[in-house]
């Protein structure tokens, strides 16, 4: 076929096209994920049966502002990492802003407490599993997220797999900070950082041989 | 901004309309621009050229819904041609033979080459391979002009399997195109 004849063929009732489709395509695949991730946690986890109370305390919120913080972050990045030749801009600047925020919080409760009471700060009760949870709870906005990306054009597959699983990452672990009952700024300062990071280096390795056009 | 990508950038933003016409004006202008573009890139591999500006043509038709119309058009298309250019180069593992920067989008409508020399691969072969849910409606519809409705009639599918046929079919083209090399 010569190179006419293919234009002559994609040209040919090529119809209206929706131009808002990476908003819509993400917009269904988080409702999607977000759904499987609560309904995930309320299969093997449950939701801490003192909510209430708990949301009565600043910790609560803050423990849920800093994935929400990276996981808007991470919507943008993936917004503008669908479409060809889209910079990213300041994105890096907005993803790190509640890292380093999170930690400088971190650092001054360890500072401020009693020698004798950091490690119970920084390890909680549940350092051991709290990042796997949240990679867990994690899958389904995975799934959602890559085939949300697949559907568009990513030009840099490994940071395109990237920012989808800390998306990822960033909805399974506010949906985890539902159920968790640490409240130590230290111990969310490292662990929940940890559970998000996990998706994105799976999503990282992942993109290269998935996100593929 | 250039003319050219003023005029081009018009073209397809009617295209993504609707306007067929004006589609395959932008599509037209766009593949001299994408040869001169890839000839310069592939002085080492000239039999490689109008393959890849038809693979680089239908990546932009599949691709064509994450063009943004307030995003510079020469950012969006050099951004799809130099993944494809890239994507090849990794292929063929002779990336070190390359001795023109890749990142000076800037050039890409400044040269144009309309003569096209024959593609090695032959797309109407390769649309043989495709599953007939596929093929059919590509053959109607994209070959033989006929519409969705006279296609679902003649093909026994419905209507949304024959669109959705056009664009698993020239998307599943696309990746035999890929990895045919």
């Amino acid at each position: 076929m010569r190179t006419a004849e293919l234009i002559a063929m994609l040209a040919r009732n090529a119809g209206p096209v929706e131009t808002a489709a990476p908003q819509r395509r993400y917009r269904v695949a988080l409702g999607w994920g977000a759904f499987g991730a609560a309904l995930l946690m309320a299969l093997v986890l449950g939701v801490r049966p003192d909510l209430a109370e708990a949301a009565r305390l600043p910790m609560f919120w803050v423990k849920l502002a800093f994935p929400a913080a990276i996981f808007a972050g991470a919507l943008v990045t993936v917004l503008r990492l669908s479409r060809p030749g889209v910079q990213l801009g300041r994105v890096c600047a907005g993803l790190a802003a509640p890292v380093l925020a999170m930690w400088v919080l971190g650092a001054g409760t360890l500072l401020a407490a009693a020698p004798g009471d950091r490690a119970v700060l920084l390890f909680g009760e549940s350092a051991a599993t709290c990042p796997f949870t949240i990679a867990i709870l994690s899958i389904p906005l995975f799934v959602a997220g890559l085939w949300a990306m697949k559907g568009l054009a990513p030009t840099r597959l490994v940071l395109a797999g990237a920012a989808s699983g800390l998306l990822a990452g960033a909805g399974g672990a506010l949906v985890y900070a539902l159920f968790c009952t640490e409240m130590a700024a230290p111990f969310i300062s490292i662990w929940y950082l940890l559970g998000m990071l996990i998706p994105a280096g799976v999503g990282a390795m992942l993109g290269p041989r998935l996100l593929r056009w | 901004m250039s003319a050219s990508e003023d005029r081009l950038r018009g073209l397809l933003v009617r295209g993504l309309a609707g306007d067929a016409s004006a589609y395959r004006a932008c599509l037209d202008e766009l593949s001299a621009h994408l040869r001169a573009f890839l000839r310069r890139r592939l002085a080492h591999l000239p039999d490689e050229v109008e393959d890849l500006v038809q693979e680089t043509l239908l990546a932009i038709h599949n691709q064509r819904h994450t063009y943004d119309a307030g995003q510079p058009l020469t950012a969006w298309i050099h951004a799809i041609a130099r993944y494809k250019l890239v994507d090849l180069l990794r292929r063929r593992a002779s990336r070190e033979a390359l001795n023109d920067p890749l990142d000076e989008e800037s050039g890409l409508f400044a040269a144009s080459d309309t003569e096209a020399i024959a593609a090695r691969r032959d797309l109407a072969r390769m649309l043989e391979r495709l599953p007939d849910r596929q093929r059919l409606p590509i053959v109607h519809v994209k070959l033989e002009g006929l519409s969705v409705v006279e296609t679902a009639r003649i093909t026994g599918m419905s209507e949304s399997a024959v669109k959705v046929g056009v664009h698993r079919g020239l998307r599943a083209l696309a990746a035999l195109m890929r990895d045919e090399r």
